[in-house]
């Protein structure tokens, strides 16, 4: 059973919590050791995220190691941006095509980084950035919030493993009322990185 | 079974599995959901107190009623409760109380790093650290009958990567023996439970001789252990950097500390006796290292490990590489690109109603005393108008001080609800005893939003949700005798400019409750206002409140409707008038 070490990143509110408990929990129902780490708290107010989730046959620390990450998923652009150090060579960065801009941004003191710009940082290290239209297929389904279930959905056709093992913990994991939408969301998000 | 917990799940279930039956808390991050998780347990009692030092004080109470007892708290909130922690070492206990105390190397929602693995040599309290969540649960039994044992508290630490990670935890729905059903009855001992000095004097032998007996403990607790290894390399390490250390270093033989303090002298002789080189590795303080080297060991720690901030496996290989305890593992080449990436702090959301006080304030041009909350961030440009924060409930003293200096600068101390609550009664007292002049205000959002949302005196609600007393900020600081009151809400910008003018004109003492929930938390929203990009000449002073939806387009400002909370503030505050509400 090989290791495969995840990083997930976003803006506060965005979901990535929800999204790195569904990751791991996935990771226990395949039959690995799972480990997760992320900071809650002052950063949820619009500030950026991070998400650690680790699957191995016994996983020690719960924090990924730089240059170890397997898969970076990123929810926002920028976000992404800033976690390239982290990943392997060969790696795949799985991206959210969707942009929020920093204060120093609204305020004219800062440039946001363009698209190509982020891309090209990335495959210094990824063999390939994936941009999925997250935002918008959540949007599209009903609920822009549903975005990192769609991301876990592209993840997921990456990652392998048994598809109904994923929809199965992504249909307890939700708010029941949405587990249909989320369900779809998730497929969407499969066939986006198909 | 095997369940996925944060450490801070994990710690709970521990509480409710091995019969602890009362709980207290002050929210805290990264302890906040200790409790909250706790209470969700049957057959437990718990509660939000307005501090640390009320919640310690109640679970030690529950403690000398025989009832196993937790209070959870921050590394501060210890600050707070100290008092109650040293007095309760000195009593003993008739049932088992735990403080689980956390920690937040790196400061990630804090105001300093301190180490509090120094409160347990200081209270001369026994204090463990598990490493990860299923640790987190056994040593909360662990902990409950080492109290009970040796008749103290035990202070179990965690810090924010064991709190905030989640780790495999052995879990079980059967739920454990329920207590028995008659009402406690208290034993009246009060030679051991009244401390005055006569009777103080008697127990502070108790305790030296206590220590001495729980340092014999540690050495045969199955909770400190060695793990051989090559005899080249030892590490000593306790709670999550055992597992960071373990990925740098697999092959090293390892002193596993689950108990911190005491320390085991014969086990760690016993250690240094199988290597040839040991290594201390832990975050911020040298305590472990510093133990050691009193015993003449040898011993490397601070000298490759910095003594600020988080670590992390990364953190730690560098390290070591640095010092030649390990080679360089095969790294992917350096990255080329130097992009700029503009950094993203946290803000006051859209629509937060602290928003509308601090442009009011900074607007005024006074100079502000803070305080710890989401309203922190109005120190941040742009709306930079908080110029001192220390710690909870500090505002209104260091409003006085300054006063009393002889400034001659209007001084308002501005601090949240749940935070007056905490530690801001007492300073309103002392600046209206003292006769001093200082505006005091309550920016009310109904919540201990920073944390949580959790409940607190002033919300009306339980923990568990159920209906209780409301303390109004407005009768207490009245029935103090505060003459000069007003409650308002900041979006209404006139008048909060006209009250706040009034007030720090004016030589009394007085109160400013502006009032105005958290909309994070009530979910309230409207439509966003739109942008007449004729009309905006970009002059830039709505993005000046520092609301994220407001972006600066080339010739005019946008209003990002997916983030846009409908509050209305950036129409009130458009000279042009060319924000036009929906």
């Amino acid at each position: 059973m090989k290791n495969i070490d995840f990083l997930m990143a976003g803006v506060g509110g965005q979901g990535t919590i929800l999204a790195s408990n569904i990751l791991a929990e996935v990771g226990l129902q395949l039959g690995y050791d799972v480990k997760k780490a992320e900071v809650h708290g002052m950063a949820q107010r619009g500030g950026q995220v991070d998400s650690h989730i680790r699957w191995g046959e016994k996983v020690n620390s719960p924090l990924v190691e730089e240059n170890n990450a397997d898969y970076l998923i990123g929810f926002e652009m920028l976000e992404a941006a800033r976690f390239p150090h982290f990943l392997k060579e060969n790696s795949l960065a799985l991206v959210n095509d969707y942009r929020i801009n920093p204060p120093l941004v609204n305020l004219g003191k800062a440039t946001y980084p363009s698209k190509k710009e982020i891309e090209a940082l990335l495959l210094e290290r990824a063999e390939k950035v994936l941009w999925i239209k997250g935002t918008g297929i959540a949007k599209d389904l009903g609920n822009p919030a549903m975005i990192g279930v769609v991301l876990l959905g592209a993840l997921s056709n990456l990652v392998g493993g048994d598809k109904e093992a994923w929809l199965d913990v992504v249909g307890k994991m939700v708010p029941q009322k949405f587990a249909e939408l989320n369900k779809k969301a998730f497929n969407a998000g499969r066939e986006a990185a198909g | 079974m095997k369940k996925l917990m944060t450490g801070n799940e994990a710690f709970a279930y521990g509480a409710y599995l091995y019969g602890v039956r009362v709980a207290a808390a002050y929210p805290g991050t990264p302890s906040s959901e200790i409790l909250a998780n706790y209470a969700n347990y049957p057959n437990v009692f718990a509660e939000w107190a307005p501090n640390e030092k009320v919640s310690l004080d109640v679970a030690i109470g529950a403690a000398y009623a025989g009832k196993r007892a937790m209070c959870a708290m921050k590394h501060v909130g210890m600050n707070v409760a100290a008092d109650s922690l040293f007095y309760a070492v000195y009593t003993g206990l008739k049932a088992g109380l735990v403080i689980v105390c956390a920690d937040d190397p790196n400061m990630h929602s804090s105001q300093n790093e301190q180490d509090n693995r120094n409160y347990a040599k200081f209270a001369k309290c026994p204090m463990i650290e598990p490493a990860d969540s299923e640790e987190a649960r056994q040593f909360m039994g662990i902990a409950l009958d080492m109290s009970e044992q040796f008749d103290t508290p035990v202070i179990v630490r965690s810090v924010t990567r064991l709190s905030h990670s989640s780790t495999p935890v052995e879990y079980t729905d059967e739920e454990p023996p329920a207590p028995p059903e008659e009402p406690p009855a208290y034993e009246r001992d009060p030679l051991k439970f009244v401390m005055v000095p006569a009777n103080a004097r008697r127990r502070h032998p108790v305790v030296e001789e206590r220590l001495q007996q729980l340092a014999e403990y540690a050495e045969t607790t199955p909770i400190n252990y060695i793990e051989p290894g090559s005899s080249k390399l030892g590490i000593v390490s306790a709670g999550v950097n055992y597992h960071f250390a373990k990925e740098v270093f697999p092959d090293a033989t390892f002193l596993k500390l689950g108990m911190v303090y005491p320390l085991p002298k014969k086990l760690i002789r016993e250690f240094a006796n199988q290597v040839e080189k040991i290594v201390v590795v832990e975050e911020l303080d040298p305590f472990l290292e510093e133990h050691l080297k009193l015993m003449g060991l040898e011993v490397q720690g601070k000298d490759i490990f910095p003594i600020l901030g988080e670590f992390s496996p990364s953190l730690i290989r560098s390290c070591a590489v640095k010092a030649g305890l390990i080679e360089a593992p095969p790294a992917p080449p350096e990255l080329k690109s130097d992009l700029d990436r503009p950094i993203r702090p946290p803000m006051l959301c859209p629509g937060c109603g602290h928003r509308a006080l601090f442009y009011v304030l900074r607007e005024a041009g006074v100079l502000v005393t803070g305080d710890i909350g989401c309203y922190t961030l109005a120190f941040a440009p742009p709306l930079s108008a908080m110029h001192t924060t220390g710690c909870m409930g500090a505002s209104i003293g260091v409003a006085h001080g300054i006063d009393r200096a002889g400034v001659k600068d209007d001084v308002v101390a501005v601090l949240g609800d749940s935070t007056f609550l905490h530690s801001g009664v007492h300073p309103v007292i002392d600046v209206l005893y003292n006769q001093g002049s200082t505006t005091t205000i309550i920016s009310d959002n109904n919540a201990t939003a920073m944390t949580g949302f959790q409940e607190h005196p002033g919300t009306g609600k339980t923990i568990q949700g159920q209906p209780a007393k409301i303390v109004d900020p407005e009768k207490l600081v009245r029935g103090i005798g505060y003459e000069k009151v007003d409650i308002c809400d900041p979006y209404d910008i006139d008048k909060m400019e006209e009250i706040l003018q009034d007030h720090t004109r004016s030589d009394e003492p007085s109160v400013i409750i502006a009032r105005h929930p958290c909309v994070l938390h009530t979910r309230e929203k409207h439509p966003p206002p739109e942008v007449d990009p004729e009309t905006c000449i970009n002059c830039g002073i709505c993005l000046d409140i520092g609301c994220s939806p407001l972006v600066q387009e080339e010739d005019h400002v946008r209003i990002d409707t997916l983030l846009c909370n409908g509050c209305g503030l950036c129409v009130k505050v458009c000279p042009q008038e060319a924000i036009i509400e929906k």
